[in-house]
């Protein structure tokens, strides 16, 4: 045994913060590329039968004045059209404009009224905000409370970094981003409840006078085969997914691939440690009022 | 060697390797008889993203006439319904969501915006006299059918009134002769016929379609009814078949992979405690596709998503239990022993840690819609059948396996 993990703790409180700060300052400065799913919008997919230049795409699309739009090629053939909230009739009229330059076949049209946007967003704070407090209450009661705070630090943590990352790079965040985050959040806790268990297990056989850092230390080293065998291979599926698994998922896989390397981060490195400080804290606390 | 072990043993290999082979190769469908039971995955229900569809969420509004209630809901949704249903397609689902708004999926359609444009029609049918009264409404329609004249090939609608309506048509027809009638649809001039002479038998012909086709569509619309109240589009999804067939395949080949990938990467780093986790992990693919089928549980892109998810936390249950495994071999103990103890130490971290997930894929089954939903559900049986399959399944292979004497060796295990 050779690392002390909790020894170098603050080393990983600084990796933490280096990673997320970057994009914490990039949330504030410009947000997040929300999709249609919350700010509502149109997006139209089409594959052309024979190759069609993105200019030939935008300018028949700014024919039609359509306000704001973006162009992305999406496949060989394939054109992603995003403009603000279509009627049927617009969007049947975009359709047949496109099938002008070449027989276009839609492949996805989506269409997403603002305030029912709105509603959606909603809906994903309070998933997230409900879920979180339901696993507050859980490990409390089945660990204890500080662990709970430390574990949902660990899983903010998490979140931040894959908010942080998607408003980085200016990813578009939609519905499936928030079953991304909501999975991440997932497996994070489960890492951190297996490395807890193991604390729990052998803070109960500790011996008189042995370190509490000493103890979390050796759990996390027990449990460090595990922690890493299962997140690579949930990365083995995931870069599978990422590769290969088709352009539709890419940013869903994307999320859960950066969570789920964060989460096995925070677990080791953030909510262990994080329990010992708060642990040293009380026990400080109590000293100080002991000798007041 | 106990042989009756080694026995049991192979038969399972065998049971096994015929049930996987039976639910997923697509040749255990030509057997001849067994082709309507096999293969499973055949039956496993599609979402509309992975087979093309459209998932449209209406809502209703007041409006002068009439304002939104359960009543009008009721009645938004039938005329909705009289209308999909005239699209002829195959199975469409419409539901209510809250006090105003109105699900409705269609799978495996053609032309997603025609559908659309025929749901949220209000096809308010009025026949107006010169001076702007509305004699008759769409209310008085018993039937309306296309048609094609077979003297001048000329597309029509015929109109038939209810008898209420016929007395009425009769009365107006007989007061305005030598005078136009106009047919409106939602407030436009359809046509306006000179009315000829008194018309008692309650029949009327619209004309001047372009094609049987626009003549069908506007007679279904005047079939199932105005709709009561004013209808907005608050979400459209549309994913044409081709999109869908494509992340079909792309899923299912990266899932292949992924699959692939860990199956080889136990084997190598847990060796024969590995082999039986990868049985494990088949055995479990198979008791999760079964349960999707017997639930009837909608497939969709975040599903698959998350059935390989589920099989990563299959096979961290596996891990957590070898590890355990590992250790208690470390300590000296006997190979059963430290299989039961490895068991019952790797427990207790295994249902916590499923727990916390499991109220993720609850609340997420809850706030979620169309294929978040789908993913949730997907999860929540993932977690389930691998607490069954890790803990049951493994436990009672790994016991049988050091029972055949086949693993006498410790190395074997990892220790």
């Amino acid at each position: 045994m050779s690392l002390h993990f909790i020894k170098v703790r603050k080393i990983w409180y600084a990796i933490s913060i280096a990673v997320i700060l970057p994009g914490l300052i990039s949330l504030f400065l410009h947000g997040l590329n929300l999709g249609i799913d919350f700010k509502g919008g149109n997006i139209l997919e089409v594959r052309f039968d024979q190759p069609v230049t993105a200019d030939q795409v935008r300018k028949t699309v700014d024919g039609l004045h359509l306000g704001d739009n973006t162009i992305q090629q999406s496949g060989a053939n394939d054109y992603i059209v995003r403009t603000r909230h279509l009627t049927q009739d617009e969007s049947d009229a975009l359709l047949a404009a496109l099938n002008k330059i070449h027989k276009a076949t839609m492949m996805q049209n989506q269409s997403i009224g603002p305030s029912f946007g709105r509603e959606l967003a909603m809906k994903a704070v309070w998933a997230l905000l409900i879920a979180i407090v339901l696993k507050l209450i859980y490990i409390a009661f089945r660990f204890e409370f500080k662990q709970g705070i430390a574990a949902i630090i660990a899983l903010l943590h998490d979140t931040l970094v894959v908010l942080g990352i998607f408003s980085l790079f200016h990813l578009q965040v939609d519905s499936s981003f928030v079953a991304a985050i909501l999975t991440t959040i997932g497996y994070s806790i489960n890492d951190t409840i297996v490395i807890f268990d193991r604390i729990r297990e052998n803070m109960r056989a500790r011996k008189k006078g042995e370190a509490l850092e000493d103890v979390v230390n050796v759990s996390l080293w027990q449990t460090l085969a595990r922690s890493i065998n299962t997140v690579l291979m949930v990365i083995f599926v995931l870069a599978a997914l990422y590769f290969l698994g088709g352009s539709t998922i890419h940013d869903f896989v994307l999320a859960l691939l950066v969570g789920v390397i964060s989460g096995a981060y925070s677990s080791i490195c953030n909510a262990s440690p994080l329990w010992v400080d708060f642990k040293l804290l009380e026990k400080r606390g109590k000293t100080g009022t002991a000798r007041a | 060697m106990k042989w009756n072990k080694i026995l049991i043993l192979i038969g399972i290999v065998i049971v096994v390797a015929v049930v996987g082979f039976a639910a997923v190769a697509p040749e255990a469908g030509q057997i001849s008889g067994a082709g309507k039971y096999l293969p499973v995955v055949k039956n496993v229900i599609l979402g509309l993203d992975l087979q093309g569809g459209v998932h449209v969420v209406l809502q209703a509004h007041d409006t002068p006439q009439a304002k939104v209630n359960q009543e009008t809901m009721n009645q938004l949704k039938a005329v909705i319904m009289r209308r999909v249903n005239g699209l002829g397609v195959a199975e469409p689902t419409i539901q209510q969501q809250g006090a105003n708004r109105l699900i409705v999926d269609i799978a495996g359609i053609s032309n997603p915006s025609e559908a659309v444009r025929t749901m949220i029609k209000t096809a308010f049918l009025e026949f107006k006299t010169q001076d702007g009264k509305t004699v008759l409404t769409g209310a008085d329609l018993k039937d309306a059918q296309e048609a094609q004249e077979p003297n001048s090939n000329q597309v029509v609608v015929n109109l038939t009134f209810n008898s209420d309506g016929a007395r009425k048509f009769a009365q107006v027809t007989a007061a305005n002769v030598g005078k136009p009638i106009g047919i409106y649809l939602d407030g436009k001039l359809l046509q306006n016929p000179t009315v000829q002479e008194p018309i008692p038998n309650g029949r009327a012909q619209i004309t001047g379609y372009q094609s049987l086709q626009e003549a069908h569509n506007i007679a279904v619309l005047l079939r199932s009814g105005a709709l009561p109240v004013k209808v907005t589009v608050e979400e459209m999804r549309a994913v044409g078949p081709s999109l869908g067939a494509d992340s079909m395949a792309a899923s299912k080949h990266a899932g292949l992979v992924g699959v692939i990938a860990i199956l080889i990467f136990m084997l190598m780093y847990y060796r024969l405690p590995g082999l039986v986790a990868d049985f494990a992990l088949v055995i479990y693919s198979l008791v999760v596709l079964l349960i999707y089928v017997g639930l009837h549980v909608t497939m969709t892109l975040p599903g698959i998503a998350a059935f390989l998810l589920s099989m990563g936390i299959a096979v961290d249950a596996n891990v957590i239990i070898f590890e355990r495994l590992k250790e208690e071999l470390a300590t000296g103990k006997t190979l059963r022993s430290a299989i039961d103890t490895g068991f019952k130490r790797a427990f207790v971290a295994i249902f916590d840690s499923n727990a916390t997930t499991m109220i993720s894929a609850i609340v997420l089954y809850f706030f979620g819609t169309g294929p978040i939903r789908g993913f949730a559900v997907t999860l929540g049986i993932g977690i389930i059948a691998s607490m069954f399959t890790a803990i049951t399944m493994t436990r009672w292979l790994l016991h049988l396996v050091a029972a055949c004497g086949l693993g006498k060796n410790l190395k074997l295990y990892g220790a």
